[in-house]
């Protein structure tokens, strides 16, 4: 991601005092300890001009909820610091596609992909066709259909842990679709997804592999220049 | 006086229930077919209406009106019904319930029944109480009348024997109706079952249904099916007695435009359904000459009161969530351990036992929002899940080890130097059980994800380490 | 009862707590953007239905104003049929001559006996192939629409709506009188997902449409 963002002449800046956004723990039922998570995110996050994030479900926890846990502390301060740094965050495709008005950014992946749209990305966020559009920009790139794309994997946070045995069958399901495709990689935009499939098509010795989207934009040829 | 769903208190876990269905591959084939069939047809017919966003925004705001003046609504159901001849029983709780309804079974010294449309009546375990007191109850809906003959339990909202092919029905009907000979086509078995129930639809004095609509402004009910046993029931005996929950109330005759339109779509994929039977209280010459409406509680003004997640009683039980979901899919409604299954499950069933039992259903779900999306009065069920989700965690019924990590993490996940500190602690802890970049086995009880699948190692360098070496390398 | 009704009442009140807007404001504040009136002209209307009706397996007679009868004899003739019952106050120049048409008797077994039933509507719905029947004195009892296997119903295109917010209006104007919405035979789709036709409603349902 950093290396896209910078090809395209941008500064990136991390705050190393980042953690997390509160959601493993607000969605699994432990809404009071992510509290203080997102006191600490936008603690961090204060005056960042742009927040840009590789991860779907992290945004839509953001968007989300973190209006309606802020209103429930009561505490105004909250209230305001979520108001004030919601529109300044972005998912990595909408901050390059809305706010950067960019689809291809030289990128070169001379393989086949299928894309895993993400429950978050396509039902939260809507982030509709913008990852495929960034996709069919990088020049070598065949991205191929994946039937029932719109299922869940199966991940849903500590989902796969408590229900394990559904979560795996989910998955299979998943796997079976991609293997059907003949593409090569797997992409999403979030990593909790990737990570789950990833697993299964490790295990299963598939022959497939996984990456995230802002790894495949990122690719350049050898030289490091354009095709 | 307690609420309770069925026998939903004594069902295991979601997680027990749902390992041994999952292993289920006849099971497994019959609802992923059956949910992928109608699924399909529902497309095909939302699809068509330009207003489907529209009649889903109606739907849920006529829902939610009537939610905010429940009990205007219901007495102005109550007036017009009695002065159009009907009676109008009020129930506490299930108990109740069964009582009044036995007692009217009774009253006729009838000792059969016949049974349409009413999930409501398992959930007060109306059957056992009418064979308590020797009326044999019949279910007349076909795939009830499966489950009943059967005896198995519902697995839908809509199409309870969806876990059934045509040859385990065939065997039941061949068992339980006393045939010699049965073929095994959908129409054959169709016509086993008519023959079979039409005798009980010209005889039985009393009927017993539920209702999908309970009309305030004119006291009329409304019940919408596809077979034709709802039409013989609630017009060819003597007596009927409908088990009414509270939340079935709409304001008005008018608002079934929108609800006559979203049901069948959502829950049959058809523009219409064959049958809507629409009466108010008691007609002379033409059908029931007595009429009785049990307005039942059982849990619903407890879910009325939870403000978060009151929007669970907008209900129309379509159905469209459990065929959406891809959870259900896996394991059918059986691992619900409740009539009410799927989605509209797990936040349903818990909350009309009070969180008391089944504290695992608000788990059962990813949160994938697919059955918000095809939800026609727009519940936002992944947002009540989190919810319940959170009651059950503040009643202290999350399991222990559960509690003890999720104390662990939010420890490591507050600050910085706690997450670091974490981190460096996992690449030590994690060195026994990396081979190759890959982590395949984890030990004592952390093996939940281990078991079928990989887990990438932590990398050498995290992006941490990477960005403040370049810093450092680059000045910047 | 009273105590339980003054007790769920209560609990109900209690549930909402505090004030809530004024009942009627509120209910009128519900917005309503779908489609509440059709947009077909009268010959686009027809069409529909027809085509919705055959959707669902109906056989459709079309008639003109006085050839109800002759329709009445052609499509018992197609369905093999001699006779019919009818409620008491269907139009006498419907019957043809040559076929038995008998008033309806309070016997449900007599009703099964019979070889179908002849009735008119309240109206129909072009969109989803519905027909409403009105269950008056005089018209069709629901117990006579409903037990025998074959049902003829008699439309008039005058009574045709497009939509389903037009149906359920005019419906609400005799909605103190039983009303059964019909669209299509009896079905189920218990089955294996797969749709099978004649459960216990009239199996057959063929509809003279009069233009």
């Amino acid at each position: 991601m950093v290396s896209v963002l910078e090809e395209l002449g941008h500064s990136v800046e991390f705050r190393p005092a980042q953690t997390c956004c509160g959601q493993m723990h607000y969605n699994t039922g432990y809404q009071q300890e992510a509290l203080p998570m997102m006191r600490h995110f936008l603690e961090v996050f204060r005056d960042a001009e742009v927040i840009c994030i590789p991860s779907s479900s992290c945004v839509a926890m953001i968007r989300d909820h973190y209006p309606k846990m802020a209103a429930a502390s009561g505490d105004a301060a909250q209230k305001l610091a979520v108001k004030d740094t919601l529109p300044r965050i972005f998912e990595f495709t909408e901050l390059l596609v809305d706010h950067l008005g960019v689809t291809d950014v030289g990128a070169f992946f001379p393989h086949s992909v299928a894309l895993h749209p993400s429950c978050h990305s396509l039902r939260s966020l809507k982030l509709g066709d913008r990852p495929a559009r960034l996709l069919n920009s990088v020049r070598g790139l065949t991205l191929v259909e994946l039937e029932q794309s719109e299922e869940c994997c199966g991940f849903g946070g500590t989902f796969a842990i408590k229900n394990a045995d559904v979560s795996t069958a989910m998955l299979s399901d998943k796997v079976r679709c991609l293997l059907n495709s003949g593409a090569e990689i797997c992409a999403a935009v979030d990593n909790s997804c990737l990570m789950h499939i990833g697993g299964a098509l490790s295990r299963q010795r598939t022959g497939m592999r996984v990456l995230h989207l802002a790894e495949i934009l990122a690719s350049r040829n050898k030289q490091g220049a354009m095709e | 006086m307690s609420s309770y769903v069925g026998d939903a208190a004594k069902a295991p876990k979601f997680q027990t229930a749902a390992k041994a269905l999952v292993q289920n591959t006849q099971l497994r084939h019959n609802v992923k077919r059956a949910t992928g069939v109608i699924r399909n047809k529902r497309a095909k017919v939302v699809d068509e209406m330009p207003d489907w966003e529209q009649l889903r925004d109606s739907g849920h705001e006529i829902k939610q009106h009537v939610m905010r003046h429940l009990d205007f609504y219901l007495e102005q159901f109550e007036t017009n019904c009695k002065a159009a001849g009907g009676t109008v029983h009020w129930a506490r709780d299930a108990d109740e319930a069964n009582s009044i309804i036995v007692g009217l079974v009774k009253a006729q010294q009838a000792k059969e029944v016949i049974k349409v449309k009413t999930m409501t009546s398992d959930e007060v375990r109306l059957n056992g109480a009418l064979e308590n007191a020797g009326i044999t109850p019949y279910e007349t809906d076909l795939a009830d009348l499966i489950v009943q003959l059967g005896e198995d339990k519902p697995s839908h909202i809509v199409v309870p024997a969806l876990h059934r092919n045509r040859m385990e029905i065939r065997q039941i009907f061949l068992d339980k109706m006393n045939l010699s000979e049965l073929g095994d086509q959908p129409e054959d078995l169709a016509a086993a079952a008519r023959n079979y129930l039409r005798e009980k639809f010209l005889r039985v004095p009393v009927a017993i249904s539920g209702a999908n609509f309970a009309v305030a402004d004119t006291g009329s009910v409304c019940v919408v099916e596809s077979e034709g046993n709802g039409r013989m029931c609630v017009s060819l005996p003597r007596v009927l007695i409908s088990l009414v929950g509270i939340e079935k109330i709409i304001p008005s005759f008018q608002d079934l435009e929108v609800f006559l339109q979203t049901l069948p779509r959502s829950a049959t994929g058809e523009r219409m359904n064959p049958y809507n039977s629409i009466w108010t209280g008691v007609t002379p010459d033409d059908g029931p000459q007595e009429f009785h409406v049990v307005l039942l509680d059982n849990g619903r003004t407890k879910v009325l009161a939870d403000r978060e997640a009151r929007e669970t009683l907008d209900c129309i039980r379509c159905g469209a969530c459990l065929n959406a979901c891809p959870v259900y899919r896996q394991t059918g409604g059986h691992a619900y351990g409740s009539m009410y299954g799927g989605p509209i499950g797990a936040i349903l069933t818990p909350q009309l036992q009070s969180m008391e039992h089944s504290q695992t259903l608000p788990y059962a779900s990813s949160l994938c929002g697919a059955c918000y999306e095809v939800c026609p009065v727009k519940i936002n069920i992944p947002e009540i899940l989190v919810h319940l989700r959170g009651k059950v965690v503040e009643r202290g019924d999350a399991p222990f080890e559960e509690k003890m990590a999720m104390k662990a993490a939010a420890w490591t996940l507050e600050s910085p130097e706690h997450l670091e500190m974490a981190r460096k602690l996992g690449r030590i802890a994690q060195r026994p059980f990396v081979d190759k970049g890959v982590i395949s086995h984890l030990p004592f009880g952390l093996d939940a994800w281990t078991r079928t699948r990989d887990l990438p190692a932590m990398p050498a360098e995290s992006f941490r380490e990477w960005w403040l070496k370049r810093e450092k390398e680059t000045g910047v | 009862m009273s105590s339980a009704r003054e007790e769920i009442l209560e609990r109900i009140r209690d549930a909402m707590g505090g004030s809530t807007p004024s009942r009627e404001n509120d209910y009128a504040a519900i917005p309503r953007n779908y489609v509440r009136h059709g947009s077909l002209d009268a010959e686009a209307k027809l069409e529909l239905l027809v085509d919705r009706l055959h959707d669902y397996g109906a056989s459709v007679f079309h008639a003109g104003d006085g050839e109800i009868a002759s329709s009445v004899a052609a499509a018992l003739k197609a369905r093999g049929k001699s006779s019919l019952l009818i409620p008491r106050d269907l139009p006498r120049a419907w019957l043809p001559d040559g076929l038995q048409f008998f008033r309806e008797g309070s016997n449900y077994h007599e009703v099964d006996a019979s070889e179908g039933v002849l009735t008119d509507c309240a109206l129909a719905i072009a969109m989803t192939g519905s027909i409403v029947l009105r269950h008056s004195a005089g018209e069709a009892r629901r117990a006579l629409s409903l037990i025998p296997d074959y049902h003829l119903c008699v439309v008039f295109a005058s009574q045709v709506v497009e939509t389903v917010p037009e149906g359920v209006q005019q419906m609400k104007t005799f909605a103190d009188i039983p009303i059964t919405t019909i669209a299509g035979p009896s079905a189920t789709a218990d089955i294996e997902m797969i749709r099978v036709k004649g459960v216990h409603g009239p199996r057959t349902l063929d509809v003279i449409l009069v233009a």
